[in-house]
């Protein structure tokens, strides 16, 4: 019984009611912080990387106007949508500004034959089998998941592509309907209030997405 | 202090005119602290600890390498597979999980009843418990294959926007089995801090001192403390006696509600509660009749202990031949071709042998019992609890594997055989708890000292009442 003690320091007494209140609020300050820094919100939402070629969405899409299918061909009749080989580029810049500095990486995969090495920025599980074609021709419109592709200079994610994302608009799909020649409208209104002509253009394409886990992980 | 000696070792005998003492030999509240407390501060290994627990360590390390290898390589490493899509995993959870349920009852239940035997065993066993229900639910989670995404199970916000299916048993498992874990560990530890407190103050190394002076939580026995404590220890023992009854109701509906026949039946979870009970005791007397000769505590866990075990093992014995004989019965009185079918398949088919061994270990041998001999004599009880602890095995076995291996459709049938992986994974197991069994016995008070002296037979008279 000589042996020494351990001796705890005082002021941990004078703590202990903190105790109480730290097993509290520690598990909640836990779980909301993982949930914070797990989210796709967090983790995915403005995801932009910096691709070969300095294309400038801003400046096809937006300033000059060119529709989103000129580039992207098969989005209406295909699950995935084609990104445009060197080839489609040089359509214009043989002859527009083929000088320019910012085209040297595409003029050199023209004469290599080897294709540009684009960053994918919305990319989604292996695990998930999305269709282009399924949405785009039901009236979703390139901006309801891609966001305002026209304003950016380079490519951002802006929307979350979580399961739970895909679930609130396939659990109700009537606030993103709209006519299919506006689908690739990036700043499209509709004049009537979008739950009535969101209702009817569901009533006539018979829109009637299913939740079922097959639907997208065959 | 005074207390009354005895005459001789046997407290078995039942005489009316006074109650058979719970403690042998004259003992005082200091031989009672010495005598547990001296085997965690033994400072020379014993040896035959040691080598049992250089093997069970060694076992351990082949479950995790297995459990490893499961998860590297996928579920195809087990015996599982069409149509015994739950085999050895599932059969060793049930096992396992029903071995839990003898701490929980002795040391709730029982303490409700004012069963003061009790006290000698009630911590031991609800180690046991713990570290059963450790290896429990282990199982279910290398089972999913997928172990990464084990937390799928915890219903929490997600951006999936899925809950867990709150309609399926298996779901109800989870919160079940979680449930028993954390207020058994809790009533365990509860239990322990008194003790903890007195290896602290006999501690002779500042190391001791400090780990046992932690673990106490500054546990001065004061008589305030004590008040607190002991309103503390009965709550939750109110509150862990429900548990004994409704985890494993919980685990026999994972079967009952599938419509298998074999499974799809109404007297599941009071089967499954008794048959858990059973299995439970049957592995204190496995553990107490070793351990307390080895480690020096037969005057503390006596014959009377173990005669009052071995009496609970017969009741749930009868009751769960009596479920046997239920379920054979209602297979014919039902006039369901199926049902019958599968109680034919079981003791006739290709896996009847486990079936007869089943309804020998569990029905047949606890039948001796019976007899006092066998009840106060340590080698037979110790066998006969082994033969439980395989025949409990077996009847998980039965039902889980037999009956998937012969369902409606003939074309479906196949047989199941374990692979190695399968059995180095139940052996590791059992090498699991013993290695914390083991480390239980030499660094925490095997025996619930401030209970024990509650019981010792005092000749003073106390405030009035004579105790004896």
């Amino acid at each position: 019984m000589t042996a020494k003690r351990l001796q705890l320091p005082g002021w941990l007494d004078r703590i202990r009611p903190l105790a109480a209140v730290l097993l509290l609020v520690a598990p909640l300050y836990a779980v909301g912080m993982i949930y914070y820094a797990g989210s796709p919100r967090t983790t995915d939402v403005g995801y932009s990387p910096r691709q070969p070629v300095e294309y400038s969405h801003l400046l096809h899409a937006g300033e000059l106007g060119l529709d989103c299918r000129f580039c992207h061909t098969t989005v209406e009749t295909a699950a995935f949508v084609a990104v445009p080989s060197t080839a489609v580029c040089m359509n214009c810049h043989a002859r527009i500004a083929p000088e320019s500095e910012k085209l040297l990486a595409v003029q050199k995969s023209f004469s290599s034959g080897d294709p540009i090495r684009w960053v994918k920025v919305h990319d989604l599980p292996d695990y998930v089998y999305f269709d282009h074609r399924a949405h785009v021709g039901r009236g979703v419109g390139c901006v309801s998941c891609h966001g305002r592709v026209d304003t950016m200079e380079q490519v951002m994610q802006v929307e979350r592509l979580s399961m739970a994302w895909c679930l609130e608009c396939h659990r109700n799909p009537e606030p993103h309907l709209r006519p299919k020649q506006f689908i690739t409208t990036m700043d499209w209104i509709s004049n009537e209030p979008p739950a009535v002509l969101g209702r009817r253009l569901r009533q006539q394409n018979n829109i009637q997405p299913s939740t079922d886990c097959s639907t997208c992980h065959r | 202090m005074t207390t009354l000696a005895l005459m001789h070792d046997d407290n078995t005998a039942n005489d009316p005119q006074r109650r058979a003492p719970l403690v042998i030999g004259p003992q005082t509240d200091e031989t009672v602290t010495d005598s547990v407390c001296r085997v965690t501060e033994e400072v020379r290994t014993p040896r035959a600890w040691f080598v049992a627990l250089v093997v069970s360590a060694a076992l351990t390390a082949v479950f995790f390498g297995t459990i490893g290898y499961l998860i590297t390589t996928g579920i195809g490493v087990l015996g599982n597979n069409r149509p015994v899509m739950w085999a050895f995993p599932i059969v060793n959870f049930v096992f396992w999980i029903g071995i839990g349920h003898a701490g929980t009852l002795i040391s709730a239940i029982l303490f409700l009843f004012r069963q003061q035997w009790r006290t000698a065993i009630n911590r031991s066993a609800e180690a046991m418990t713990i570290f059963a229900v450790i290896c429990a639910l282990i199982f279910p989670g290398i089972h999913m294959g997928r172990i990464w995404v084990a937390y799928w199970m915890a219903p929490y916000p997600n951006q999936m926007a899925l809950w867990p299916n709150f309609r399926s048993p298996l779901m109800w498992d989870v919160f079940a089995v979680n449930t028993y874990f954390l207020v058994s560990a809790m009533f365990w530890y509860l239990g322990m801090i008194p003790d903890l407190a007195t290896l602290r103050d006999r501690a002779t190394s500042r190391l001791r001192h400090s780990i046992y002076g932690l673990l106490a939580l500054g546990w001065n026995g004061s008589a305030r403390q004590w008040q607190v404590y002991e309103r503390a220890y009965l709550l939750l023992a109110a509150l862990a006696t429900p548990l004994v009854v409704s985890v494993h109701s919980v685990v026999s509906t994972d079967f009952a509600v599938a419509q298998l026949p074999g499974w799809h039946t109404t007297i599941f979870p009071p089967y499954f509660v008794a048959g858990a009970i059973f299995s439970g005791f049957a592995m204190v007397v496995t553990l107490m009749v070793p351990a307390r000769a080895y480690f020096g505590l037969k005057h503390l866990v006596t014959l009377r202990h173990l005669d009052n075990v071995n009496k609970i093992m017969l009741a749930t014995s009868c009751i769960v031949a009596y479920s046997y004989a239920i379920e054979l019965f209602i297979a014919w009185y039902s006039g369901h071709s199926h049902e019958r079918f599968v109680h034919l398949n079981r003791a006739f088919g290709p896996y009847a042998w486990t079936y007869w061994l089943m309804v020998a270990c569990n029905v047949l041998l606890p039948q001796l019992f019976w007899l006092k001999r066998c009840r106060t004599t340590p080698w037979i009880m110790f066998l006969i609890a082994l033969a439980v602890n395989v025949g409990m095995w077996l009847e998980r076995f039965v039902i889980i594997v037999v009956s998937l291996s012969r369902d409606y459709l003939p074309a479906n049938w196949a047989m199941y055989y374990p692979t190695l992986i399968d059995v180095l994974m139940l052996l590791g197991s059992f090498g699991l708890f013993f290695t914390l069994f083991l480390l239980f016995c030499r660094y925490l008070p095997m025996v619930a000292i401030w209970e024990v002296k509650h019981v010792l037979p005092r000749e003073e008279v106390n405030h009035g009442r004579t105790r004896a």
